[in-house]
């Protein structure tokens, strides 16, 4: 069986909803399985991947630490909306891992050459 | 004609999300599509808690999903951790866990998350509600 794109876009904080974690779990494990995962962050999305995160125990785990080891699971496709960045102040060197940086615009065009898309 | 499979990611009641995946489920049906799977994740667990117990005069979620699941042998796929993390647990989980009661049974099932790639692999479209 052919080998199916898959979009899985991020558009919360983390912490404050399990979003994050549950939408990496999901990467991961459609990574394992073979398929092409691309990852968006968007929106407060993009705090997701700033560094040096530091939650306590009840905000839940520090799942940002997973971030460096996608590349591991063949995730190479990270794309974050520029206007979000931006808006928040934040510029790439805040950032966790190395993305790619683009205007929404942009990231739409990438999302509808996807087979699946999931929203997180 | 197109195969869809559902990803249902919110409980039902405070949201009509769920209510409207069943709906999606139900027309798609009605107008030849095929149904691969439905997916639930995330707070889409509660959809799979049997001890749901509404009023009499309300539409019951609960039972329609078992009527689709039953009727049209539709997979009723939900993800295990998410589930557990929930309150949401199966007979041998309540073995494991030394709990008196279970609230998931057929026809959901606890799967892993791999089970939603395979949907992914079989449909046109994974919609998510």
């Amino acid at each position: 069986m052919s080998a199916k794109s898959v979009g899985i876009i991020n558009t919360t904080a983390p912490y404050g909803l399990s979003n994050g974690q549950e939408s990496l779990d999901l990467a991961l494990a459609t990574a394992n399985f073979g398929q092409e995962v691309s990852l968006f962050f968007i929106d407060d999305g993009v705090f997701q991947l700033v560094k040096y995160q530091q939650p306590i125990p009840e905000q839940g785990k520090n799942y940002s630490k997973t971030f460096p080891a996608l590349t591991f699971y063949d995730i190479d496709d990270i794309y974050v909306c520029e206007q979000s960045l931006n808006a928040r102040r934040l510029v790439l060197t805040d950032l966790c891992i190395e993305v790619i940086a683009l205007p929404y615009e942009e990231l739409s065009a990438h999302m509808m050459q996807l087979d699946h898309l999931m929203r997180f | 004609m197109a195969a869809f499979s559902l990803l249902v990611t919110h409980a039902p009641f405070e949201q009509q999300y769920a209510f409207s995946a069943y709906r999606f489920v139900r027309s798609a049906l009605n107008l030849g599509h095929e149904i691969k799977g439905v997916f639930f994740y995330q707070a889409g667990v509660q959809n799979a808690n049997r001890f749901q117990a509404g009023h009499s005069d309300e539409f019951d979620l609960y039972a329609a999903w078992v009527e689709l699941g039953t009727q049209f042998a539709i997979p009723l796929n939900v993800c295990v951790t998410a589930a557990n993390r929930r309150g949401v647990i199966n007979k041998q989980d309540a073995i494991e866990n030394s709990q008196q009661g279970f609230n998931l049974a057929e026809p959901f099932a606890e799967v892993g998350l791999g089970s939603l790639v395979e949907l992914m692999q079989v449909s046109d479209r994974v919609i998510q509600f």
